[in-house]
């Protein structure tokens, strides 16, 4: 449902079906609601088994990248003798995005009976999750979960009896957007900074401690229970549009929107309906200007794209932007597109960890030259020194965060070049320094 | 934001943190991980809940316990935002200012929460030592902005008119 608001008659009410609702949070609560079900279910399948139907339900990695999840896990090798670990990544830190948060917060059990079956899938006895060091009180919510989980025998030594070792150890970060990219995250639970690895190698080959590793997003190991119970076939049928993209997904909508919250939607639900329905539309006497649909990593779409697109991977794609975590940042008439895109590239120039020239460098100086338009002293040459630096840090360094950095800016000054050339004109000289 | 900035680094003989109950916090970690290294993390967090910051001693003793070296530690305590190299105010205040919070006047909070604690200027501790304001890059609470984080209480859906009332409750 739309938590906090009562659901909405057009939402696919899967994953957010107990938000709201604390009797769900303990081990006696998710089992009444039907939960650890899907878990048993699993523990009597073999791995590959369980990796032929999550490949037939379509799921696809509800992270970012959308990557589909039967063959993330089907990349792990088998009978290698090493210990294989899963890490989880609940290090939600996308400026936009707030639905792991929730799912942690309601539905503890459902992320943890997602890791076990997935540890299951992938020959893992231990599995990680790395929840981000702000996120306090899923953290706690989480950690008595994981103590009501063992207690109760749903994981540990001998997992609801079926003679596997399944251990769940949660890891809190400490304030670090660069550890929700998989390897940094990886590097930060070995105990090290988080910077980004080189790939390959790919984790499933060498990751976590230098051993095969799968990394899932919570969202996408919390639907994975659903699955089992209610079939592949009835997954992959929740889908609108294109059926590359099967199954719900949560959305986050926030900024000028009267009803801010989580919703979920069957894929290919249109982002019209989403914003001006569920999430209650704009506040009175305003229009919409523009929405950042990923996450704030990804290209801005003015208000023609926004109003046509369809929510799913390709939908999104299809109007010049991309689905990445499906954080919604809404904005309307009275936001300051040069301020806001000023105000995301100085995040990235906060949270780069600094490994990469192009990154480090471009990062810092794109915020820098957006500030100075922002103050009057801007240069016609600005906006072309700009593109170039978005250019030299896209595709070029270990991570995308500098890519990240450079899509709302390339994309803001391609759609909305007047409000830029507008802060120029009023440019008060050529600026002394930056 | 960088990390607050504090009175300087006090010289006081370093009393060993893993002593009694953290020492058994720590060693609850051990099994959890193939490697000590791992630990390291957590450990830090061990440090912080129990010295409200990260000295240079601790960091060494840290290195210590783990058997890693103390500019190790230190290369990994700075990498993150939330562990403090400085000691800070009573209650550490942490306000979100990133895009949506912004859309949503994450900026009057600010400002509010500044005068209201007597900082006056981000980064810096209220003369009665009781509260040290931050501004944090997104807190993941979009939707409820905006979010403040007082010391591990995430308070969301913050306006001006309610930090009085907020703070009231950390006097």
């Amino acid at each position: 449902m739309g938590y906090p608001h009562p659901p909405h008659a057009k939402e696919s009410v899967v994953l957010s079906k107990h938000f709201g609702d604390a009797g769900a949070r303990t081990y006696a609560g998710w089992v009444e609601r039907g939960g650890y079900e899907g878990l048993k279910k699993a523990l009597g399948m073999t791995p590959d088994a369980l990796i032929e139907e999550v490949k037939a339900s379509g799921l696809r990695g509800r992270g970012g990248a959308g990557f589909p999840t039967g063959l993330k896990w089907s990349f792990m090798p088998k009978n290698d003798g090493k210990p294989h670990y899963l890490c989880c990544n609940a290090d939600e830190s996308e400026p936009g995005t707030f639905k792991d948060r929730e799912i942690m917060r309601w539905t503890p059990h459902a992320l943890i009976e997602g890791c076990a079956v997935a540890c299951h899938a992938i020959g893992a006895e231990t599995c990680y999750i790395y929840i981000r060091g702000e996120f306090t009180e899923p953290y706690k919510i989480m950690e008595a979960a994981v103590a009501d989980a063992y207690k109760n025998g749903a994981v540990g030594a001998n997992a609801m009896g079926s003679g596997k070792r399944i251990d769940i150890v949660l890891h809190r970060g400490a304030g670090a957007y660069i550890c929700g990219e998989e390897t940094a995250l990886m590097n930060s639970i070995e105990g090290k900074r988080g910077n980004p690895r080189i790939k390959p190698p790919f984790p499933a080959a060498a990751g976590l401690f230098g051993m095969p590793t799968t990394i899932n997003n919570v969202e996408t190991l919390a639907a994975v229970p659903h699955i089992l119970m209610r079939g592949a076939a009835w997954y992959k049928g929740l889908c609108l549009s294109n059926p590359k993209s099967t199954g719900t997904k949560l959305w986050s909508v926030c900024g000028h929107v009267m009803k801010p919250g989580n919703f979920e939607v069957t894929m290919g639900f249109p982002m019209k309906d989403l914003i001006y329905e569920l999430a209650g539309g704009m506040r009175p006497g305003r229009t919409l200007k523009a929405v950042i649909p990923g996450g704030s990593s990804v290209p801005l779409m003015n208000r023609e794209e926004a109003e046509s697109a369809l929510c799913d991977y390709e939908g999104v794609v299809e109007k010049g932007s991309m689905l990445g975590s499906a954080g919604f940042i809404v904005m309307d008439d009275s936001a300051d597109i040069v301020y806001e895109v000023y105000r995301l590239a100085k995040f990235y120039a906060h949270e780069s960890c600094a490994q990469c020239t192009q990154c480090r460098e471009g990062t810092a100086w794109t915020t820098k030259i957006l500030e100075r338009m922002l103050h009057g002293q801007g240069k016609p040459e600005d906006l072309d020194l700009l593109l170039d630096l978005s250019d030299n840090m896209t595709g070029k360094t270990i991570c995308v965060l500098s890519d990240s950095c450079a899509a709302p800016i390339v994309s803001g000054i391609k759609k909305f070049r007047g409000e830029f050339d507008a802060y120029l004109a009023r440019a008060k000289g050529p600026a002394v320094a930056v | 934001m960088s990390a607050a900035q504090g009175a300087a680094p006090t010289e006081a003989p370093h009393e060993p943190v893993f002593a009694g109950k953290p020492r058994e916090r720590l060693e609850a970690l051990f099994p959890k991980y193939p490697t000590k290294q791992a630990c390291l993390l957590p450990a830090l967090w061990i440090v912080q809940e129990e010295r409200g910051w990260i000295s240079p001693a601790a960091m060494a003793e840290v290195a210590t316990v783990l058997g890693l070296t103390p500019a190790y530690v230190r290369g990994v305590v700075t990498f993150y935002t939330m562990y403090h190299t400085h000691p800070v105010g009573r209650h550490f205040i942490q306000v979100c200012t990133t895009s949506p919070c912004h859309l949503c006047g994450s900026d009057d909070v600010v400002k509010a929460l500044l005068k209201e604690t007597g900082c006056g200027e981000l980064g810096t501790t209220s003369a009665d030592g009781r509260f040290t304001v931050i501004e944090v890059e997104c807190l993941g609470a979009c939707g409820f902005a905006t979010p403040i984080l007082v010391d591990n209480d995430f308070i969301e859906s913050v306006t001006p008119e309610r930090v009085p009332g907020i703070l009231a409750g950390y006097r």
